[in-house]
């Protein structure tokens, strides 16, 4: 009980301090602040993969860039422009993806689940980039904000102070969800998966049905990360469904803690604190430095910053 | 509807499909070597193939020669691989392969990095060594590129045969078959690691030289080159020699005809749909005996 109660303490604690910080904090921090909860959500989406069923995903771009351009379809083609159809349609496009991911993905296993997921972000990078008329290729799709509304209630536009409170509450909704899922018995037969697949499906299981839900449900998550990167900065574009942001994401998770669900957020703003501190004394070339942590971190730090509150957050 | 296609287009785009996967076999073949012996997946791989064309053109730059760059860049890249494997991987050795694909990950973003630090993001062009050119059907096919398949494929079947023959060779198999008996046999098994590392690389790097006067030379290349090898491996079955060599030419040759259809960007899927579909019907690999 008293355990239980130290994890709500030190979540209504963070939380707080996430609420209050963009009260406090200068314009560029406060942007930066609400880019950390959305790149976390990311990566948190794919911990479900990675930590919990141990299938690495190079993929997640794809899911991501699909949320992003769900999004910009629904704020391109219905005037006026409404949030809760940009996330419904970001979803779905992500959703339509996930599936079509996870059914011949999941037939695979370890490396073989890599190569996969590497390979249909790529096909689906290359169909966006060329596909010029619908996704504005290689320069993408910009649009306008949508307004914060709850029809009949309220309808205002965002600052950046309550975006980033609509995202914070998307976030930590978001962590709720999956943590009761990781929770759940579906969840721990996921991370039976990971300890001993062919264990589990002597003792029953159908595997392959556990990971397509797995890398649906994961798809699903990145498909929101997508909506909301899209609402905070008003475009769509092929970058974000490059390889780029997919090995970003296993950075984050590497980082912060596989299995952790917080973890891979902490990764996340690890990273970013990272890119931008490097990047003013390297510019460009951050990656090198970054590379060689992560690299170190992979060899000597496998648990990552976190991976010491594993046992405590996954009670 | 459909607008024929002329047949020496298509008898043209074979050879094409040949020649490029003849590199891509140089590639593959170091890859699945590499896997085979230490279960290494070097996602860092189309990064020393990049790295072996820098080294190649930036030698060729101040030397002149092609064949004193090519030479360089195998040597450089192979000390370079060996370096990398005694630092970064022998210390991971037997734990979860997939830590292994997560630390080369991390080498290839500090390479391609690096690569754009050194050399800048513009493009280099090798120059070929050999220029003449002859007839084709309707175009002027460059003796280059026939040569550039034919070295290949001696380079392939020089491993081939210093696998077969030799020592280091049966060290090697020796290695790959049962790494403990191997060991307790007397073998210097982290030594031949290394070594199988250097070798690797040093293709690598040979393929990235052959390369550069087809396609140019840029930082950015080697995702390319980690992809289609990758694919390839799959394709062929996962640490068998033979096969993704038959794999990298399937896979070319395939990339090779869809793009008489479609743009040679998009031509790239018809290599993705194969692997995928080999992965659902044949995932142990096209072209390996149906395992008992």
């Amino acid at each position: 009980m008293t355990r239980d109660a130290g994890y709500w303490i030190g979540f209504a604690v963070v939380l707080a301090l996430l609420t209050a910080a963009p009260l406090v904090l200068p314009e560029f921090w406060r942007r930066f602040a609400t880019e950390i909860l959305i790149w976390g959500l990311l990566a948190m989406s794919s911990d479900i993969l990675i930590g919990y069923t141990g299938m690495v995903s190079f993929g997640h771009s794809a899911f991501f860039g699909l949320g992003m351009y769900g999004a910009a379809a629904a704020l391109l083609g219905v005037r006026p422009p409404s949030l809760w159809l940009a996330i419904v349609s970001g979803l779905v496009g992500a959703g339509v993806v996930a599936v079509f991911v996870a059914y011949f993905s999941t037939r695979l296993r370890d490396i073989y689940f890599s190569i996969t997921t590497l390979v249909f972000s790529q096909i689906f990078y290359v169909v966006i980039f060329t596909w010029t008329e619908v996704t504005g290729g290689e320069n993408g799709l910009s649009f306008r904000q949508p307004p914060f509304s709850i029809p009949g209630v309220v309808s205002t536009a965002f600052t950046p102070v309550t975006l980033h409170w609509f995202v914070l509450g998307v976030v930590a909704l978001s962590y709720l969800v999956l943590r009761r899922v990781t929770q759940s018995p579906f969840g721990k037969v996921l991370q039976a998966i990971r300890e001993n697949e062919a264990r589990t499906r002597a003792i029953g299981y159908p595997i392959e049905r556990y990971k397509i839900v797995a890398v649906m449900l994961s798809g699903l998550f990145a498909g929101l990360a997508g909506v909301l990167y899209a609402i905070q900065n008003k475009f769509a574009a092929p970058d974000f469904v490059f390889f780029a942001v997919s090995g970003e994401v296993v950075i984050f998770n590497v980082m912060g803690g596989m299995g952790t669900l917080v973890g891979p957020v902490a990764g996340a703003a690890f990273f970013l604190l990272l890119r931008e501190g490097l990047s003013r004394f390297f510019t460009e070339y951050y990656l090198i430095p970054v590379g060689i942590i992560f690299t170190l971190m992979v060899m000597f730090v496998p648990q990552g910053l976190l991976g010491f509150l594993r046992r405590r957050l996954n009670p | 509807m459909t607008v024929p296609i002329p047949i020496e287009q298509i008898l043209v785009q074979t050879v094409n499909g040949i020649v490029s996967g003849m590199i891509l076999a140089l590639v593959a073949s170091g890859l699945t070597l590499i896997f085979g012996i230490m279960d290494v997946v070097n996602f860092a791989h189309g990064e020393l193939v990049m790295l072996g064309a820098f080294v190649g053109a930036t030698t060729l730059a101040s030397t002149g020669s092609f064949w004193l760059a090519f030479v360089t860049a195998v040597l450089v890249l192979a000390v370079f691989g060996a370096a990398l494997q005694a630092s970064t991987l022998r210390p991971l050795l037997g734990r979860d392969p997939l830590t292994t694909i997560l630390a080369t990950f991390g080498i290839s973003l500090v390479l391609q990095k690096y690569a754009l630090w050194q050399w800048g993001p513009s493009a280099r062009k090798i120059q070929e060594p050999i220029t003449g050119q002859f007839h084709l059907f309707y175009l002027e096919y460059p003796w280059y590129r026939v040569a550039t398949a034919i070295f290949a494929a001696a380079i392939i079947g020089a491993l081939w045969l210093f696998l077969r023959r030799g020592k280091y060779g049966i060290w090697i198999r020796a290695a790959t078959q049962d790494r403990i008996m191997a060991s307790a046999m007397g073998i210097p098994v982290p030594l031949v690691h290394t070594m199988v590392f250097a070798i690797g690389s040093g293709m690598a790097a040979a393929s990235g030289v052959l390369f550069g006067p087809l396609g140019g030379v840029t930082q950015t290349m080697g995702f390319d080159f980690t992809l289609r090898a990758f694919i390839v491996v799959v394709v062929g079955g996962m640490g068998n020699l033979g096969g993704s060599i038959l794999a990298s030419i399937f896979v070319s040759l395939l990339e090779a005809y869809a793009s008489l259809v479609v743009s040679p960007a998009q031509a790239v899927i018809a290599s993705f749909v194969a692997l995928i579909l080999t992965l659902l019907f044949r995932p142990t690999g096209l072209f390996v005996p149906t395992p008992k």
